[in-house]
């Protein structure tokens, strides 16, 4: 109880210093702190798409799927093609982009189905040669990518489904894209969807049973196997959806994976390996400091490289202070 | 040929764990409605004995029948769901769920809690008290009767439990044998067991195990006025 307390207190005094570092270096603009907070809701809840199905997969299976950003990437191409393709421009327009979506997330799952039952499992006896081959199918992933689109990234026309794109509200005297609310939005709903799905389903209560114990789940009468390849399935598709949902706004490119792979393993490790909890608050924290020193960075430091360094430095602060995470098991 | 009368018979399995050769001919025979305990020395090879049955540490050779239906080579959630239930060593309850989910989890049909819970619930009331609470929280008997409480939510054919009075208070273990009398009314029971006390109250039926091999099995009560036997192979005055 007094640990937990004490996870509570790190994460809000992290937070609120974040906060007042960012009011403070705005020097009172109440626009700018706005727009920095906005982005960093926005990043988190993007880091939450790749990390959630990173952890849960890793909780599971023990498996960290390095494969996890080309999976992202995956849905973001697709969706962009369907939204973009000459083939499908007689399809209507406030269709094409949901489509985009659906059809980027079924094939990220199919690809999960593939990459679980097809390569992962004969090695489930072996961590090191699964590590590997995820790192490898992340690199035939980008590969294939590469082959199909080219390597020249693809910036979301200015044409959108209900207008959802260019629509822009005004806080504090300074415009912002309604469309990254719109992805902070999904974020938060796919968080309870599921953390519901985890707490109040038979389903949720044996992926919990088999982080902690899954030889004991399969003594219970359990097909493990096949909730392992359910998980992996679910993990790749909600990231594809991740991919999907963040191409209007960052477009597709070969190098959108590895900036969000990178994050969201910071992410699972800083949250407590295997913690729904802890990835969901440390997708958004994450996300916070990566804004804050992003716009302090390019302000006054005229750089941008610390942006990219930030979630591993929260990572090494908060492993100092958490060494299994916060709200990782002490013996994990 | 398989005995009717049994509902499990275990003939010669061999066992590796690893390189390592852990059992080198383990024969043990369960007649139906019986309490049978598995006896030896720490490192006998009892609890491997155990998870072979159950599927977890597959044997390489020998037999393993359950009402005559074939064992080896079937994966552990087929041979739970043919009717074996397990309760291992240490508990493994799962501590980050609660009592209800506990339970909840070893169901086969949907209403098997429903339809055992008074059954449950009459051999151990503290697990309606705490039905909420995670299992983390309970006391170390009080995992240990959960333990055995979700091997009975489904109706099995057979129950395998592993040192069920391991680290418990003296009378944390009288209320475990009297649930495990209790529910030996209504199965079979598989029992290891190193408190020898324990294991003469509960048993029908001994089978020592020694150095990976069975050596000796028969009648519990012929076993407790045989010191000689006991002093050999369990060290017991």
């Amino acid at each position: 109880m007094q640990r937990t307390r004490g996870t509570y207190a790190l994460i809000l005094t992290l937070t609120v210093g974040l906060l007042a570092f960012s009011f403070i270096t705005s020097a009172g603009d109440l626009g700018s702190f706005g727009t920095t907070l906005l982005s960093g809701l926005f990043l988190g809840a993007l880091y939450f798409l790749v990390a959630s199905g990173l952890s849960i997969i890793f909780g599971l299976m023990d498996i960290l799927n390095f494969a996890q950003g080309a999976y992202f990437m995956v849905g973001a191409y697709v969706t962009y093609s369907l939204f973009h393709l000459e083939a499908f421009q007689g399809i209507d327009v406030n269709l094409r982009f949901p489509l985009g979506v659906v059809v980027g997330t079924i094939i990220g799952g199919v690809l999960g189905v593939v990459l679980e039952r097809g390569l992962l499992r004969p090695l489930y006896a072996r961590p090191i040669f699964q590590l590997v081959l995820t790192f490898g199918v992340a690199i035939v992933f980008g590969e294939g990518l590469k082959a199909i689109w080219g390597t020249e990234g693809y910036s979301w026309s200015t044409v959108t489904s209900f207008g959802i794109h260019q629509s822009q509200f005004e806080i504090f005297g300074r415009q912002f894209g309604a469309y990254r609310l719109f992805v902070v939005a999904v974020g938060v709903v796919l968080i309870v969807l599921i953390g519901l799905l985890l707490q109040r389903t038979r389903i949720g209560i044996i992926i919990r049973a088999g982080v902690e114990d899954s030889e004991m789940v399969e003594a219970l009468g359990i097909n493990v196997r096949a909730v392992f390849t359910m998980v992996f399935t679910l993990g790749c598709a909600v990231a594809a959806f991740g991919g999907a949902i963040a191409a209007p706004f960052l477009g597709a490119n070969l190098g959108m994976g590895n900036a969000f792979l990178l994050p969201g393993i910071a992410v699972v490790v800083l949250g407590g390996l295997g913690s729904y909890m802890g990835t969901a608050v440390g997708s958004f924290m994450v996300g916070l400091a990566v804004a804050v020193v992003a716009r302090f960075a390019s302000e006054f430091l005229n750089q941008t490289v610390w942006a990219s360094i930030t979630p591993m430095l929260l990572l090494i602060l908060i492993l100092l202070l958490r060494p299994s995470g916060l709200f990782g098991k002490e013996s994990r | 040929m398989a005995d009717a009368y049994n509902v499990l018979e275990v003939r010669g399995i061999h066992t590796f764990i690893g390189q390592f050769h852990i059992l080198e001919g383990v024969t043990v025979v369960v007649p139906r409605g019986s309490i049978t305990v598995l006896l030896g020395r720490n490192g006998a090879g009892k609890t491997t004995t155990l998870k072979s049955i159950m599927g977890l540490t597959p044997p390489s050779q020998g037999s393993i029948t359950l009402e005559g239906q074939s064992l080896v080579g079937r994966r552990a959630f087929t041979i739970a769901q043919m009717g074996v239930g397990y309760v291992p060593e240490h508990r493994a309850i799962f501590r980050d769920l609660t009592v209800r989910e506990n339970l909840v989890i070893a169901q086969r049909k949907g209403d098997d809690l429903e339809r055992r819970a008074d059954f449950i619930f009459e051999l151990f009331p503290d697990l309606k008290r705490f039905y909420s609470l995670p299992g983390g929280n309970l006391s170390g008997g009080q995992q240990q009767m959960l333990a055995v409480a979700r091997a009975l939510v489904p109706e099995n054919r057979l129950l395998l439990i592993d040192e069920p009075s391991e680290g418990l208070a003296p009378v944390i273990i009288e209320h475990l044998i009297e649930a495990i009398r209790k529910l030996a009314a209504q199965t079979t029971v598989l029992l290891v067991e190193q408190n020898f006390r324990v294991a003469s109250i509960l048993a029908d039926r001994y089978v020592i195990i020694d150095d990976g091999r069975s050596v000796v099995s028969g009648q519990m009560q012929d076993l407790i006025h045989d010191e000689a036997l006991v002093q050999r192979y369990l060290g017991v005055a």
